[in-house]
């Protein structure tokens, strides 16, 4: 019985793919698509000015080839940047218009939209390949005046907002990955969280890739005024193909004086098969600014999807006394790579943050982290601590860790700590001999070395997060 | 530089009498590093410290012909007196004297290698340029199951007859099984605005020991380069300890490759900085076999508006199970125009090791200042007390007590 349950779990199970003829931009990357994305859109000129001024900027941009996992070049001109569900071209007004099979993949992937409305008291923006599908509990975030909406809602209604803020993060000119979604952005999430408003209830995305041979690069911007408190979940699935699939977006928040933002992840991208074969490219710009004083950003992730994943979710501590926090666990197995971490950049006075990185790899994969503390002259007390361990599941697989340590100031202090280590037999030994099997035990270890992350997720994300990280470890010993 | 660099080789060549087969390796080397010249920022092992940018700053257009016709005397000042030991003296890149008066005769052995090292990384172009522009190589061969009975200190002096001037040179060591030795490289600097790139190559074999202390304390303008590079066979172990304080910018760098079973590395150094001083410490620990040990410890102390750099990598190749790798850096920032840059860094491949590294930087502890104060003592005298108990640490590692002495004396650490 239980043979058979694993059986079903080491699949990919949300590796279907739904039948829905969906409607595309042509193949390639040129000016026109950009106009064509832009037009269908019905995006104002200064946007799509902006956009074209990154893809002048993107010409002259190589991608990076410094990361550890080496991966085949990508053709961004067999690529479809645009890919929307046919029905879709007439946005529906509410739940009851979406298409009956969209519906039933979300159910299929866990979020039904309809009931999670009644039962979690969770709002759900969902995107689907590259367009916002619903936005759930629309009428409780307005009485707030919090804005959660798809960004392409946002930048027709809160024009204002979105200039103010979009690319201050993130410029156009930053990376090759950034600038080419600062182009191409199809969709995403927008959130405004009013002055001195605790969001009531956890915010979440969920993202789909379906169609093949899309890259899906959605943009989510997530404002907290003054004094306001919001907790947003991104969730991410994508079906089983053989050809790897692109994922670029750019995530940016900003935190006003006393504003918290807290953005967690749980990321299950389709890895590929045991062979290594497809899987998803996760090249994601994430980046923070604490642009108030006393403001707070904290980025818990939790990565066990993608065939490869590369991105270092940052924080910009630029108001005096902010707080960043990064939470990391990353899982690798069968061919799976990651090169994942965080940067944390101290520029006012008073500034402290956090690292907490567990990385696990098993099979034949490779993991490593990198990250950067960044302490500036004029960032006075300033205080960093940093530990990153790493889990070995046999001698096929590879945990590095490379740390950037840079102090330029005398009153602030940087600890950092790192540990590589397998689980121990004793460990397992004391498990096996009060019933567990081996499996069952190697998932309660490995719970337990991920503990102080998994606790800084909200409730329902944390039991998810807790079985995903017993999935993903299904097979590896032994 | 080009141009420079050309003629130079040629003037170098037609005054020295090198092999046919020597002169086409130096060619070859002076080509690998033309086409790659001095390392940047751009590279990741020169992040931190970019050398290109350094000498153009410092020194400026540089002289690559060096003249090792010319004889040197050397002052008998500068010898150490507290202890009896074995000498070699090196005067601008050249060997002036070697004497091992102190040994068996018969169990060292002498000989200049008529091939350079060829197996030497290929991405490393200041090794390229030291293989085409250094003078013949003295290899120094310890024989089977023999110890050194005094240590053997090498002078390294630069005079005045020197500037913009860049010095290569090279030396070898083959300790076969057994064997060892203990060696003291102290740096003599009288001249100003050179570039100094130095070469050491240690082959341990089986159960030979190698100790090997590190002194750069006169204050001086040049600009050095120093690298280690250590092969360890079964249950040797290689010690070494670095004193950087007086070059205006030094990078140490040491590769150690471990494999044997049971053979240990243990590389422990000190910064101690002032003005503008930029020293960087760099360790490539290579863990290739079962059951070896890699241990380091790095100090720095950097005041005004120095800065220091400490750059480890442990590398953990998939056969070597039982690996027991630490590293662990320190920095007291004691200024505000200071700079710390630090990058500890792991890559393994096996999974039964145990690994971990630590690096902290921050200021001085107000509460032990306040401590030591209350307890007496002025500010001044509590800050020193408490700079030479961080820093003493690094020395008490040191593993010979005559040497330990007499480095504490050297550094006025007590």
């Amino acid at each position: 019985m239980r043979d058979k349950q694993i059986e079903n779990l080491k699949d990919y199970k949300y590796g279907f793919s739904t039948d829905i003829e969906s409607f595309k931009a042509p193949k390639g990357l040129n000016e026109e698509v950009i106009r064509f994305i832009s037009n269908i859109k019905k995006e104002p000129d200064w946007l799509l000015q902006w956009r074209l001024k990154a893809f002048e900027r993107l010409k002259v941009l190589e991608e990076p080839d410094w990361q550890k996992p080496k991966y085949p070049k990508i053709d961004y001109q067999d690529l479809y940047y645009y890919s929307a569900p046919k029905s879709f071209k007439e946005k529906p007004k509410n739940l009851e218009d979406l298409d009956p099979k969209l519906l039933e993949t979300y159910k299929k992937l866990g979020i039904p939209l309809q009931e999670q409305k009644r039962l979690n008291g969770i709002a759900v923006d969902a995107v689907f390949d590259s367009v916002s599908v619903a936005t759930t509990f629309k009428d409780t975030l307005t009485e707030k005046g919090i804005i959660f909406c798809s960004i392409s809602e946002a930048i027709e209604k809160h024009p204002d907002l979105v200039k103010k803020y979009l690319g201050s993060v993130i410029p156009i000119t930053d990376h090759f990955f950034a600038t080419l979604n600062s182009a191409v952005f199809t969709d995403g999430s927008f959130v405004y969280i009013p002055p001195n408003v605790k969001c009531p209830m956890e915010l979440s995305t969920y993202f789909r890739i379906n169609a093949s041979d899309t890259g899906q690069f959605e943009r989510t911007l997530i404002i907290a005024d003054k004094g306001s408190y919001v907790s947003y979940l991104e969730g991410c699935t994508a079906p089983m193909r053989d050809e790897n699939q692109l994922h670029a977006a750019n995530v940016e928040l900003i935190a006003l004086d006393d504003a918290e933002i807290k953005y967690s992840t749980v990321q299950n991208w389709y890895p590929g098969d045991k062979d290594g074969k497809g899987g998803i490219y996760n090249f994601v710009t994430k980046r923070g600014l604490c642009k108030g004083k006393n403001s707070k950003i904290s980025w818990t992730q939790v990565e066990t999807g993608s065939a490869i994943t590369w991105k270092y979710p940052s924080c910009i501590l630029k108001g005096d006394n902010s707080i960043g926090e990064f939470y990391s666990i990353a899982i690798t197995n069968n061919h799976q790579k990651a090169d994942t971490g965080t940067k944390m950049i101290h520029l006012g006075k008073n500034t402290k943050s956090k690292i907490i990185s567990k990385g696990i790899s098993a099979g034949k994969s490779d993991m490593t982290y990198r990250g950067l503390v960044d302490i500036s002259k004029n960032a006075s007390n300033s205080t960093n601590y940093t530990q990153c361990d790493s889990l070995l599941m046999g001698n096929k697989c590879g945990a590095h860790t490379v740390p950037y340590i840079k102090n330029k100031n005398s009153n602030s202090n940087i600890a950092h700590e790192a540990t590589t280590s397998k689980i121990s037999e004793d460990q397992l030994h004391y498990c096996q001999q009060r019933g567990l099997n081996q499996e069952e035990a190697v998932g309660l270890i490995v719970n337990g070395f991920c503990k102080e992350v998994l606790q800084q997720l909200p409730m329902e994300f944390a039991v998810e997060a807790q079985k995903l990280v017993g999935i993903s470890l299904e097979g590896s010993v032994g | 530089m080009e141009q420079k660099l050309k003629t130079d080789f040629d003037k170098f060549i037609s005054t020295s009498n090198f092999s046919n087969q020597e002169i086409k390796l130096k060619k070859e080397a002076l080509d690998n590093f033309m086409k790659n010249g001095f390392p940047s920022r751009k590279l990741e092992n020169w992040k931190f410290s970019d050398i290109n940018q350094i000498i153009k700053k410092n020194i400026g257009e540089l002289t690559f012909y060096n003249d090792y016709k010319i004889e040197n005397e050397i002052n008998d000042d500068i010898f150490i007196k507290e202890i009896e030991h074995n000498k070699i003296v090196i005067v601008n890149g050249k060997v002036q004297q070697l004497s091992f008066e102190y040994e068996e005769s018969d169990k060292i052995n002498i000989t200049t290698l008529d091939i350079l090292n060829q197996n030497l990384n290929q991405d490393n172009s200041l090794l390229s340029l030291n293989n085409s522009f250094s003078n013949k190589i003295h290899k120094i061969l310890v024989k089977k199951n023999y110890s050194l009975k005094k240590p053997l200190i090498i002078y390294q002096i630069t005079n005045e007859k020197v500037s913009n001037t860049n010095i290569n040179f090279q030396l070898n060591f083959d300790l076969e099984e057994s064997s060892s030795i203990k060696i003291i490289n102290f740096s003599v600097d009288d001249s100003e605005k050179n570039f100094i790139n130095n070469l050491f190559n240690f082959n341990l074999d089986k159960n030979a020991i190698l100790k090997n202390y590190k002194i750069d304390k006169k204050n001086n303008t040049n600009i050095k380069y120093d690298y280690s590079n250590i092969i360890q066979k079964e249950n040797s172990i290689s010690e070494t300890f670095i004193f950087s304080s007086g070059s205006d910018y030094v990078k140490n760098e040491v590769n150690c490759n471990l494999e044997g079973k049971y053979s240990s590395v243990f590389i422990n150094g000190i910064h101690l900085l002032s003005k503008n001083k930029h020293h960087e410490i760099r360790t490539k620990t290579n863990h290739l076999y079962e059951n070896t040990k890699s241990y380091q410890l790095i100090k720095s102390v950097i005041d005004d508006s120095s800065k220091s750099v400490y750059q480890g990598k442990i590398y953990v190749d998939s056969k070597a199970q039982k690996t027991d790798g630490y590293q662990l850096s320190k920095a007291i920032l004691l200024n505000e125009q200071v700079e710390f840059n630090a990058k500890p860094e792991l890559e393994i491949y096996a999974d039964d090791v145990k690994c971990s590294h630590g690096s902290a930087s921050g200021s001085l502890d107000e509460d032990s200042i306040f401590y030591l104060m209350s307890r007496g003592l002025d500010q001044k005298t509590a800050k020193e007390l408490l700079i030479n108990g961080f820093l003493l640490d690094v020395v008490e590692k040191i593993t010979d007590e005559k040497i330990k002495k007499l480095i504490k004396n050297m550094i006025g650490l007590n």
